[in-house]
C-alpha cells in the first residue's frame, strides 16, 4: 500500500508532463496546419461542392443554402459535370498533352537539365560554376509576362522572329513555328525556368558530401565520371526524389506559361489538364464562365496528384530514408 | 616503391600550403609526417595521393614522374580520418569497390575481399552496411578497402583521430604490424606525437608548410635540430630556460639568476662558443628532486598522471620547470624544492636562428 500511495504522484505527474509535452508539439505544429487547412482542405472542399453544381455566370449566386436546396432554378447536378468531361471529345487529347507536358519537362529538364548543370559547375573553378548557375536562375526571376514576351520574339514570324532571322540568313524558307510543333518550345521556355531548382538543391546536396568520400572514391581508383556513377549519384537519391516529386506536382498544376504564349493552341493542341480546368472555369470564348464544369476538372487533378505522389513515397521508401540510423556513428 | 619530393611546393592563391619540401621515403618504409594543423602535411599527402597537383617541384613513385598521373593510375591505398566509406554500399561493396574499377573477377574479388577481410577480423561484416557498425569496425573496413588492392603505397590522414583512446592504442599495433608484415611504403600523417614516435621508422616534422626535420624517432627526441621540434616532440614538452654558459678552470657552466649547473665539455662548449645569451632546454623527466640540487622553486601545481606527478615549478617570475616527480613523494602545491638538472642531456639552442647548437 504505501509503495501504491507513494508512486500515484509521482505518475499523475509523469502523464501531465506527457501532456504538456503532446501540446507543445501540436503548437508548433499548429502554424503549418493552419495553412494547410485554409489554403488545401478548405478550397478542396469547395471544390469538390463546386464541381456537383452547375454553378456558371448566368445562373450566378453567392448563397451557398440555395445552391444547396433550391429546385427552380436547379444547381446540384450531382455527377453532371463529370459525364459531361468524359464524354468531352477534347478530354482524351488533353489528358494525353498533360502526361507529355510533364514527363518530358521534368525528365529532360527539371531533373535532367538541373542534374547536368549542378555537376558540371561542381567539377569547375567555384567561382566560374556559381557564375553559371546564377545565369541559370535568371529565368525564373524573370517576370512571367516578359519572359514569355521574349520567347514571343524568338518564334515570330518574319521579319521579327529571332530564328526566323537566322533562317534568312542560312537561306532557309521561313518557318511557322506556332503552326509547326509548338510543344518544342512549350517543353523549352517550362524547363529553362525548372531546372534551375533542381539545379540548386543537387548543386547543395553535392556540395554537402564530404570531401574525403569524393577523394576516397578516386584514389579508389574511379574516373571523374565512375564517381558521378557509383558514389555522387547514389548519394543523390533523397533530393532526386524530392526534385521529382515536387516538381512532377507543380508541373501538373501549372499552365500560366502554356496560357501566356498560346493559351493552348489550337484545338486544344497544346492545352494540358490545368489550362483546361481554368479555360472551362474562367476564360470562355462566350465570356460564359462556368465555375461548375471547370471544378469537375480540377478535382480529377487533384485525385491525380494524391495518387502520384502516394506512389513516388512508396516507390522511392520515404520512411526508410527518413529512418534514423541503427548506430550512432561517431 | 621509393617516394621522392623534390622541392615540392603548393600555393593556394597567394597562400603557402607546402613550402620547398624535399625528402625520400624508402621502399617499404613507414614515414610520419607530424605538425600542428595547417602546417601542410595533409596537403603534401594529397599531392602524393594525385588529388592535389603540385605548384612546383617533383613527385616520383620509383623512377617515375608522377605529377600529371591522375589518382587511378598511381596504385595507391589510402586511409581517411572520417573513414569516408561509402554509406551506399555494404562493407563488401566498399572493400570491392577497387577491385571492380580494375576490372577484376567477380570469384576473385569475393576470395580476395575474404581473405582481407578475415585478417581485419571483419570477415562476418560482410553484408552490414557502414551505418551498422561501430567506429572501431568501419575503420577496419576503410583499411580494408585500402589494402585489398595490394597498393605500391598506403597513405593514411589521420586514421585514427575518432578513435577512442583505448582502440586508438590497439589500431596503432596492428597497423604497424600489418605494414611491415606486407612490407608497403607508408606515409602516415598526424598531429599526435605519440603515434608519430611509436609507429614511424623516420618522422618528417612540418611547421608552416616547411619541412622542420626528417629523422628518425629517437634522434628527434634526443637530438632535436630546432626549438620548434624540441618543444613540440615530447610530452610533456620540454622546459626552456635562458642562461649563459661560461668556462671557469676548464669546466662548463649554464648560469642565471637563480641556477649554476655544470655542462659536460662537449654539450657546453658549443653553447660557450656562440656566448651571449643561449636558451636551455631540458626534458621534465631530466629534472629530479635532489636536497643538493642546483634550482630551488616553489611547486605552483600537482598534476597526477598515475605513473609520476607533474609539477609545475616556478624558480621566479619568469622562469618555470615541469617536473616529473614520483608519487610517492607527496609533493603538494606551495612547497619549496630543490631540483636537479641531468646536464648530461641538456640542449642549447640559438635565441635568434632557433637552431639547435649542438646537431646539426
Amino acid at each position: 500500500m504505501a509503495y501504491a500511495t507513494q508512486m500515484a504522484p509521482a505518475g499523475a505527474r509523469s502523464r501531465s508532463q506527457a501532456a504538456r509535452a503532446r501540446l507543445t508539439a501540436y503548437g508548433f505544429l499548429a502554424p503549418a496546419g493552419v495553412l494547410v487547412l485554409f489554403f488545401f482542405f478548405i478550397p478542396m472542399i469547395l471544390i469538390l461542392f463546386l464541381s456537383i453544381t452547375n454553378l456558371a455566370t448566368t445562373n450566378f449566386t453567392t448563397d451557398v443554402l440555395k445552391m444547396a436546396t433550391s429546385q427552380d432554378p436547379r444547381y446540384i447536378v450531382w455527377g453532371d459535370n463529370f459525364e459531361r468531361m468524359f464524354a468531352d471529345a477534347y478530354a482524351p487529347k488533353i489528358l494525353f498533352n498533360t502526361f507529355f507536358y510533364v514527363l518530358s519537362t521534368l525528365l529532360l529538364f527539371n531533373v535532367g537539365l538541373g542534374l547536368i548543370i549542378s555537376l558540371l559547375t561542381t567539377h569547375i573553378n567555384r567561382r566560374a560554376g556559381f557564375f553559371f548557375r546564377a545565369l541559370w536562375i535568371l529565368p525564373r526571376i524573370t517576370s512571367p509576362a516578359v519572359y514569355i514576351l521574349m520567347w514571343k520574339r524568338i518564334v515570330a514570324s518574319s521579319p521579327f522572329g529571332i530564328l526566323n532571322q537566322f533562317n534568312e540568313l542560312l537561306g532557309r524558307p521561313e518557318a511557322n513555328y506556332f503552326q509547326g510543333d509548338p510543344w518544342v518550345f512549350i517543353v523549352m521556355l517550362n524547363g529553362f525556368i525548372g531546372a534551375s531548382f533542381g539545379m540548386i538543391i543537387f548543386t547543395s546536396a553535392i556540395e554537402s558530401i564530404p570531401k574525403d568520400l569524393l577523394n576516397a572514391s578516386l584514389v579508389d581508383g574511379s574516373s571523374l565520371l565512375q564517381r558521378v556513377r557509383h558514389v555522387i549519384l547514389p548519394l543523390l537519391r533523397w533530393p532526386l526524389l524530392f526534385v521529382i516529386t515536387y516538381q512532377t506536382l507543380s508541373l501538373l498544376t501549372s499552365f500560366e506559361y502554356i496560357l501566356l504564349f498560346n493559351q493552348g493552341g489550337a484545338a486544344s493542341n497544346n492545352e494540358v489538364w490545368s489550362l483546361a480546368a481554368y479555360n472551362r472555369a474562367l476564360n470562355t470564348y462566350f465570356a460564359n464562365a462556368q465555375w461548375g464544369y471547370g471544378s469537375a476538372f480540377a478535382v480529377v487533378l487533384v485525385i491525380i496528384g494524391v495518387v502520384m505522389a502516394t506512389v513516388y513515397m512508396r516507390v522511392f521508401r520515404f520512411g526508410e530514408l527518413v529512418a534514423e540510423p541503427k548506430i550512432e556513428v561517431l | 616503391m621509393r617516394i621522392m619530393l623534390e622541392n615540392l611546393t603548393k600555393r593556394f592563391g597567394t597562400v603557402v600550403g607546402v613550402d620547398d619540401i624535399t625528402l625520400a621515403v624508402e621502399d617499404g618504409e613507414f614515414v610520419a609526417f607530424l605538425g600542428p594543423s595547417g602546417c601542410g602535411k595533409t596537403t603534401t599527402l594529397l599531392m602524393v595521393a594525385g588529388i592535389y597537383k603540385p605548384t612546383a617541384g617533383i613527385i616520383r613513385f620509383g623512377e617515375r614522374v608522377v605529377n600529371q598521373v591522375p589518382p587511378k593510375d598511381r596504385n595507391i591505398g589510402m586511409v581517411f580520418q572520417s573513414y569516408a566509406l561509402y554509406p551506399h554500399m555494404t562493407v563488401f561493396g566498399n572493400m570491392s569497390y577497387p577491385l571492380k574499377l580494375k576490372k577484376v573477377s567477380k570469384e576473385e574479388q569475393m576470395l580476395r575481399v575474404q581473405e582481407v577481410a578475415d585478417k581485419m577480423g571483419i570477415g562476418d561484416l560482410l553484408d552490414r552496411r557502414p551505418g551498422q557498425l561501430s567506429g572501431g569496425q568501419q575503420q577496419r573496413v576503410a583499411l580494408g578497402r585500402a589494402l585489398v588492392k595490394q597498393p605500391d603505397v598506403l597513405l593514411f590522414d589521420e586514421p585514427l583521430s575518432n578513435l577512442d583512446a583505448r582502440l586508438r592504442l590497439s589500431m596503432r599495433g596492428e597497423i604497424k604490424h600489418l605494414q611491415k608484415e606486407l612490407g608497403i611504403t607508408a606515409i602516415y600523417v598526424t598531429h599526435d606525437q605519440v603515434e608519430a614516435l611509436t609507429m614511424a621508422d623516420r618522422i618528417a616534422v612540418m611547421n608552416r608548410g616547411r619541412l622542420e626535420a626528417f629523422d628518425a624517432p629517437d634522434d628527434l627526441y634526443d637530438r632535436p635540430k630546432t626549438l620548434f621540434i624540441a618543444g613540440f616532440v615530447g610530452n610533456p614538452p620540454m622546459n626552456f630556460l635562458e642562461v649563459e654558459v661560461c668556462q671557469e678552470n676548464g669546466a662548463f657552466y649554464a648560469v642565471n639568476q637563480g641556477l649554476r649547473a655544470q655542462v659536460p665539455p662537449e654539450r657546453g662548449e658549443p653553447a660557450a662558443r656562440r656566448g651571449g645569451r643561449v636558451i636551455l632546454g631540458v626534458r621534465p623527466e631530466d629534472v629530479t628532486l635532489a636536497d643538493a640540487g642546483e634550482v630551488r622553486g616553489s611547486v605552483f601545481l600537482v598534476e597526477p598522471l598515475g605513473r609520476d606527478d607533474l609539477l609545475d615549478v616556478h624558480l621566479d617570475a619568469a622562469n618555470r620547470l615541469n617536473v616529473l616527480a614520483d608519487p610517492a613523494a607527496h609533493i603538494r602545491a606551495g612547497d619549496t624544492v630543490t631540483l636537479s638538472l641531468n646536464m648530461q642531456r641538456a640542449q642549447f639552442f640559438d635565441p635568434q636562428t632557433e637552431q639547435s647548437l649542438l646537431w646539426r
